[in-house]
């Protein structure tokens, strides 16, 4: 296949959604976006991460052409979503947040409906083998449990065989079963040049799937970049080179630490004897504190240790009041 | 940019359950996806088991009922000619306005709007699948309800079928913007009291089976106006005298407009 890797899938510049007039706000405009701007490549999941309403739906609806922007520029395959024919949409597969099946559709018929809106689909019957759908066909959409409607709702947003694939939260209601058949196949489309957007505000869920991810908070781009990129955001001036890492064990309470931890290194003691040192660790920083507890008899019921997790960064751009 | 289109060399050899070696694909033709949600939401309506108590079984009640009863004596004619072209009218109502505007409101409490206006068929195509769909069931009830008229001794005007058929199609029009306008509007609870509401209102007094002179004196002022009463009268213009009631059909025309419109302005998707 012939790809031009120039050429992203998708290009928001400037993004701006005004909704309302809310009777909330005395009849104003409530912005839900105020200037986003994001890329989007093929081959490449693209993850919008963000807390409930943080404008990452309103985004992707705009991209879309589901809502119309205030201002702002969206390119979508190099046409404007406002103005999409039917020729862009048999491109674009969307998986909406409420999935948007009728309630009282069946899963096959349904899939086989969806199908033949498009010349070349993805064979249905792959598709339903392929998510387990089988497993479910004789029950209508009103009776299947979340899990399963979220894999019908992937599978008719893959059924056009797109090229762009739009997913609004899609491990929401996932067992871990589902959750796992449904990121094996999203790894596959993004390695198969299929463009992915999604959005989510699990951490997991993007860093595990996500190429290049964009922080979304109050309408607006927070940070940006590659999982290990944003994992490096914020370390300490001058240290580039490593994670910051958390060593969690516990062991008897009232520990004095004084001269085992270089500086840099701080050690908290959230519960009585329950330690958490974090900073820039090193091999030598483990050998020693680990010295340290042979030197003083020291057996640690738990010990565990965890790299700075997207979820840290998170918290750290966004603030850590509860929203 | 390059699109890939079409199945690739490859297909046979790549694992069972991957994905197509190459995305995208073109759209149905325009046509083919307009027939296909039409297929498709006929099917779903003559599977709900109350659409089709509204469209059929109550309208062959109410025209039995007339026939027995002496409410359409004294108009010239008898009582199964005056009382069939006023059913065809209540189905036409019954299919259009009732049953669509409650489904559409549904569907759009689902998502099902918005999920289907991002496939090719988009939102123009959904509407267009919808009207298709009002006209196939109409067309079962037109057999039905002909069928046991005839039974009854219905005698049709022999010229009144075109402009009857032609009539009953504008009405469905009238209706189906209507029941868009109720569903595109209100929540769908709401839809499915309006809808209702009015079909046993407009039913019974609307001047659709029961023609205007047999209304009380404030009614007969109104129904003429309303499309229950110019679709009822223009029917039974056509049937019994083989005429076309132009007023009527301006009426039907007017609703349809200004209905079609405003759902086109205040009908929301989400």
């Amino acid at each position: 296949m012939v790809r031009s890797p120039e050429s992203p899938v998708l290009t928001i510049n400037g993004l701006v959604k005004d909704v309302g007039p809310l009777p909330t706000l005395d009849g104003k405009m409530l912005r839900v976006v105020s200037g986003l701007s994001l890329i989007a490549e093929r081959g490449q999941v693209t993850a919008l991460l963000g807390a409930n309403g943080a404008g990452k739906t309103t985004t992707i609806e705009c991209a879309q052409g589901l809502q119309k922007r205030t201002a702002g520029a969206i390119s979508l395959l190099g046409h404007d979503p406002d103005s999409a024919g039917a020729g862009l949409r048999a491109r674009v597969g969307v998986m909406l947040q409420d999935g948007g099946l009728p309630p009282s559709a069946r899963p096959i018929p349904l899939l086989r409906h969806i199908a033949g809106m498009y010349q070349d689909p993805w064979p249905v019957d792959e598709l339903i083998g392929r998510l387990g759908i089988d497993s479910f066909s004789r029950t209508n959409v009103r009776r299947l449990s979340g899990g399963q409607k979220q894999r019908l709702a992937l599978a008719a947003a893959l059924v056009g065989n797109p090229e762009v694939l739009f997913l609004d939260e899609p491990s929401a209601g996932l067992d871990p079963q589902s959750r796992q058949m449904v990121f094996d196949l999203i790894s596959e489309l993004r390695n198969s040049g299929m463009g992915i957007i999604l959005t989510t505000h699990l951490m997991d869920d993007a860093q595990r799937l996500a190429d290049y991810v964009y922080i979304i908070d109050a309408g607006r781009n927070v940070a940006e970049g590659t999982v290990a990129q944003l994992l490096r955001h914020q370390l300490p001036a001058g240290d580039t080179s490593q994670h910051i890492r958390t060593l969690l064990f516990e062991t008897e309470p009232g520990l004095d630490f004084a001269g085992v931890l270089p500086d840099g290194v701080d050690v908290t003691e959230a519960r009585a004897g329950s330690y958490a040192v974090t900073g820039a660790l090193t091999p030598a920083d483990l050998a020693a504190i680990t010295a340290w507890w042979a030197q003083r008899g020291i057996m640690p019921s738990s010990l565990s240790l965890e790299a700075r997790s997207l979820e840290d960064v998170f918290l750290d751009i966004s603030g850590r009041e509860i929203r | 940019m390059t699109r890939v289109t079409g199945g690739a060399p490859l297909e046979s050899a790549r694992r069972a359950g991957a994905p197509p070696a190459a995305h995208g694909s073109a759209p149905a033709s325009l046509l083919r996806r307009i027939l296909l949600q039409g297929q498709y939401e006929t099917v779903t309506m003559l599977r709900n088991g109350e659409q089709l108590i509204l469209a059929i079984v109550l309208p062959l009640l109410a025209m039995v009922g007339l026939t027995v009863t002496p409410l359409l004596d004294g108009l010239g004619a008898t009582r199964i000619n005056v009382a069939v072209p006023g059913i065809l009218a209540l189905c036409a109502m019954s299919t259009a306005f009732t049953g669509q505007g409650i489904s559409t409101g549904f569907d759009r409490r689902y998502g099902v709007l918005r999920f289907l206006s991002t496939t090719p068929l988009g939102r123009t195509g959904l509407i267009a699948g919808k009207v298709l769909a009002v006209l196939a069931v109409l067309f079962l009830q037109v057999l039905i309800v002909t069928a046991v008229a005839v039974v009854l001794g219905w005698q049709p005007n022999p010229a009144g079928w075109l402009p009857g058929l032609a009539i009953l199609v504008l009405g469905a029009a009238a209706f189906t913007a209507l029941g868009l306008l109720v569903a595109g509007t209100v929540r769908p609870e709401a839809t499915l009291a309006i809808t209702n509401l009015l079909w046993i209102l407009l039913g019974a007094l609307g001047g659709i089976v029961i023609p205007a002179e047999r209304l009380p004196a404030l009614a007969q002022a109104v129904v003429h106006f309303l499309p229950s009463g110019a679709l009822g009268q223009a029917l039974r213009d056509a049937f019994l005298y083989g005429s076309v009631n132009g007023a009527a059909v301006l009426v039907l025309l007017l609703w349809t407009a200004i209905a079609g419109g405003a759902a086109t302005r205040w009908f929301k998707w989400n």
